[in-house]
């Protein structure tokens, strides 16, 4: 069976099995709308090809021919002790877990005490949040195919909501696990994230598949920062090799509001990021950063759009990346500054190191500015460490291998020095030297 | 050449209108409007081609019905109908020349208010030039001086039947027909164009120039450009143009090949200044083309281009650098004003070990303008060693113009190095009142100022283009910015 063949059949079975999702939903409230219009919608575009511009470097064939499961039966128990390592343990933080898209009150931490830290499928459907539902979900997420595809699936995820001059005390975060117990499995989580007047908060996001089955996440998280709001959100992405994600996370900022996106990409299949903020207020500062190291057969797609719609705004991007193997990495990196978007600062910056013969790197870094008094720039390098430096430390008693780490993590370091959460930073770190096969802390 | 004073330019700035917009009035030969293989057939056999080269054209013809005009690019216009155009036209008296007497009085008046005066040309600026005025050569200069080295230098039409086994070996080579939409189209219908043959070990000793002319309402211009330089050869080589203003959309569709054969250099550079339309957007002309080059060992290839004129441009000279140690420059300038639309670029190939490319893109857009780089930098897997850096600057002038840029990166190797960068600026308030406070008025420093950003690829070009481009950006520039 080609490939074609295998895509349209799992797009049949997605379509089928909405009937079965909608069997159980109130179907005469807003959210069920918007989730048959989002049906429609994936029904007419269906799958991403490479024939699609914004998809050019990335081939989803060889993970949608899997005969996913969409539903998974029952809720699999999960042992602490085996998942811990999974999270940030070190601190307090708040936690809303799923095992295979289903809550798992068990390894939770959720709070309604002067915020809502909770759950989508009870927010969807309890009369107490209507409003902000009505407000903002599905409000800034964009209509392409995979985002209306869990649009249509939307149910659940992680609720936040922050009140005006709350300022949450640690971190919260947000674990998929998923089992795949029986086969391969599709999970589509969908986050909604709202930041009132003032607010600030951290959050830190992980996707971990627990099998050797193949597995699909395609996940949908919207944000939204209100006027002098701070969200610093932090994703991990370290995941087995036979588990892929196609991450779309949308932000709409007010304005004077800050909001950050830290992106790790250690591991996985494939990895596609579509990391989207819009800027609709004046003085707003978004933030950009990722860091990405793979090897073997793995793929990394960071898609980055910065909306500059209001004028006197900033948006800052850095990305590095360090491929080995026969990995591939792609950066598409937009920023777009409509023409009342005057006085705009927009900087990106993407800095990539092929470490192996076999290694690919594609990169597209695009501007389209439309207003004249604004400073944009972008920088996109391809190369190799400097041999200089190397040869430096090997004088001085560093192995190679020790050597070539400290540079390479050197060249990521600018991404980690912004991570404001200490725990988040020293786990990094521990991820970059596992993953560069060295045993050292980088604390020189 | 008379020195350019600021005299002048007030001179010049007060001519709003293009100003080389006139039309001459030659007796053409015209075929009927529309394209079948018939058509192609018969511009065959009106250049007594042989029979390979009709083939050639036809096969071209049965491809490009295949395909379907490409939409990518970031430009919106009214596609042309091409059944609409007649395909073929040539000045009636083609005179047989040896000196310009015999040439037709009023087409040298022609030549004459564009500044082209031959007889100068010939004694001042040492460039020896092949005219083309609406698809077939008139004049043809110095053509002994360069035949004396071997070189050769003259219609592709005229080539095509003296020298067919080298046009037979290489037209198609480097942008086959199958190509693209244009390239396939032009390959069909090309009428004519200049061919040129550097012979092993020979510099060219003059600059080689060609001046484009699109005359007769409603045609199109196709011309199709072959330079080989063989082994340890040099030449640069310079095609600028003009057109006459006119209501209705022109469609031209070039090819150019150049082929730089191990140790061989060859230097292209371009002005162009097709009628871009008038203020209100209307009519100008629509350039289509299809520039590409290949370099064999330690070979070097550089574009340069100035590029001020055309309603809308889709130009991308390229460089496979296919040898070892070959080298691919593309130096650009591209100035977009009023409906003006630019989608213009380059691609290097690296295929060969340590090649090397460089990539200078200047863009300054006015008006409602949109200005686009788009370019492509590809490292292959074998290509040791590669190198290259690329720049993107753009400047912005008004907030109803546009910039853009999408440069596309693909590394294959470990050991390339690949640098690219981009910025995008206005005019500074700053710089303005830095010369104001001098006496120099806003018009004037903005003149200044675009100069100075521009540099780096004015200083490329051979000394006579120089002069002229830089008087092309200030015109075209004229009251962008009250």
């Amino acid at each position: 069976m080609t490939d074609e063949k295998r895509m349209e059949e799992l797009k049949d079975k997605l379509l089928s099995s909405y009937l079965a999702f909608e069997n159980g939903k109130d179907i005469n409230s807003d959210v069920h709308d918007i989730r048959s219009k989002a049906l429609q919608n994936f029904e007419k575009l269906g799958f991403p090809t490479k024939k699609l511009e914004a998809w050019k470097y990335t081939s989803l064939n060889s993970i949608l021919k899997e005969d996913y499961s969409i539903f998974p039966k029952a809720e699999t128990a999960v042992e602490l002790a085996d998942v811990k390592k999974y999270f940030i343990h070190d601190i307090d933080t708040y936690k809303v877990v799923f095992i295979d898209g289903k809550y798992s009150s068990f390894l939770s931490n959720t709070t309604h005490d002067n915020m809502d830290i909770c759950l989508l499928s009870s927010a969807l459907t309890k009369p107490k949040y209507k409003a902000i539902i009505e407000n903002f979900f599905n409000k800034t997420a964009k209509q392409d195919n995979l985002t209306s595809l869990n649009t249509a699936f939307a149910n659940e995820g992680a609720y936040i909501f922050i009140p005006q001059n709350v300022e949450v005390e640690k971190p919260i975060q947000i674990i998929n696990f998923t089992t795949g117990a029986e086969n391969a499995t599709m999970i589509q989580p969908r986050n909604l994230i709202v930041a009132e007047r003032n607010s600030h908060v951290q959050i830190i996001e992980r996707h971990q598949s627990l099998t050797d089955n193949a597995i699909l996440t395609n996940a949908v998280t919207e944000i939204f920062v209100d006027t002098h709001a701070s969200v610093d959100y932090y994703k991990i992405q370290n995941d087995n090799t036979n588990a892929s994600l196609v991450d779309n996370t949308f932000i709409e900022q007010q304005k004077e509001s800050t909001c950050s996106v830290h992106t790790f990409s250690f591991g996985g299949n494939i990895t596609r990021n579509n990391l989207n903020f819009f800027q609709k207020g004046e003085h707003i500062n978004s933030i950009l950063k990722g860091v990405t190291i793979i090897e073997g057969r793995q793929h990394v797609d960071h898609h980055t759009l910065v909306h500059h719609i209001e004028p006197n705004c900033e948006s800052h991007q850095d990305y590095k990346g360090i491929f080995g193997d026969r990995s591939t990495g792609v950066f598409n990196g937009k920023v777009i500054v409509e023409k009342e978007a005057q006085k705009t600062n927009a900087y990106q910056q993407n800095n990539n190191v092929l470490i192996s013969d076999k290694a690919t790197i594609n990169a597209k870094p695009q501007l389209e500015i439309f207003a004249d008094d604004v400073k944009c720039s972008h920088g996109c390098t391809i190369g190799q460490l400097d041999q200089q430096a190397l040869f430096y430390m090997q004088q001085r008693g560093i192995p190679k291998k020790e050597a070539n780490a400290l540079l390479m993590y050197a060249f990521a370091n600018t991404v980690l020095e912004s991570v404001k959460i200490p725990e988040v930073k020293q786990r990094i770190t521990n991820l970059i030297a596992e993953k560069l096969g060295v045993n050292i802390g980088f604390e020189l | 050449m008379s020195k350019y004073t600021e005299d002048d330019l007030r001179e010049e700035l007060k001519t709003k209108e293009y100003e080389y917009g006139f039309y001459t009035d030659i007796e053409s030969e015209k075929f009927p409007k529309g394209l079948n293989e018939d058509i192609v057939r018969a511009i065959s056999k009106k250049k007594n081609e042989p029979e390979w080269m009709t083939e050639w054209r036809l096969e071209a013809f049965r491809v490009w019905q295949q395909m379907e005009e490409p939409e990518w690019a970031n430009v919106t216009y009214a596609k042309p109908n091409f059944q609409d155009i007649s395909y073929y036209s040539a000045p009636k008296k083609k005179p047989k020349l040896n000196s310009l007497d015999e040439v037709d009085p009023e087409m040298l008046a022609t030549f004459e208010k564009l500044g082209i005066s031959l007889e100068e040309q010939k004694r001042l600026a040492n460039v020896a030039v092949d005219i083309v005025m609406d698809s077939v050569s008139v004049a043809t200069t110095f053509k002994e001086t360069l035949a004396e080295k071997g070189i050769i230098f003259m219609p592709i039409s005229e080539a095509i039947q003296e020298y067919p086994e080298l046009v037979k070996k290489y037209i198609g080579s480097v942008v086959p027909t199958t190509d693209n939409f244009y390239a396939a189209l032009n390959s069909a219908v090309f009428s004519d164009g200049s061919f040129c043959y550097i012979p092993k070990g020979v510099r060219c000793p003059m600059e080689l120039s060609t001046y484009f002319r699109i005359n007769e309402g409603g045609t199109g211009q196709f011309e199709r450009t072959l330079v080989i330089a063989d082994e340890g050869s040099y030449v640069s080589y310079l095609e600028g143009c003009t057109a006459p203003q006119r209501d209705e959309n022109q469609l031209h569709a070039a090819v150019v090949e150049l082929i730089a054969l191990d140790d061989a250099e060859i230097k292209y550079s371009t002005v162009q200044n097709w009628f871009p339309g008038d203020s209100k957007g209307k009519g100008g002309v629509f350039n289509f083309v299809t520039k590409r080059g290949i370099c064999e060992t330690n070979a070097k290839i550089s574009w340069t281009q100035v590029e001020t004129g055309s309603a809308v441009t889709w130009k991308y000279p390229s460089c496979i650098l296919k040898g070892n140690n070959s080298v691919g420059e593309f130096y650009s300038i591209a100035v977009t004003n009023n409906f003006q639309q630019a989608d213009t670029g380059t691609k290097m190939i690296h295929l060969g070990k340590n090649t090397k490319s460089t990539i200078i893109s200047k863009g300054i857009s006015a008006g409602k303008s949109q200005n686009s780089y788009r370019g492509l930098v590809q490292i292959g897997s074998r290509a040791e060693n590669a190198r290259n850096f690329s720049q993107c600057d753009s400047l912005l002038m008004g907030n109803e113009c546009g910039a853009h840029t999408f440069p596309y990166i693909e590394t294959k190797n470990k050991s390339a190095q690949v640098e690219h960068e981009a910025t995008t600026s206005k005019i500074g308030e700053d710089q303005l009142f830095y010369c104001n406070q001098r006496g120099i008025d806003t018009e004037k420093a903005i003149a200044l100022i675009v100069n100075g950003f521009s540099k780096e690829v004015l200083n490329k070009l051979p000394m006579e283009f120089a002069v002229e481009a830089q008087k092309l950006l200030e015109i075209s520039l004229e009251g962008s910015v009250g």
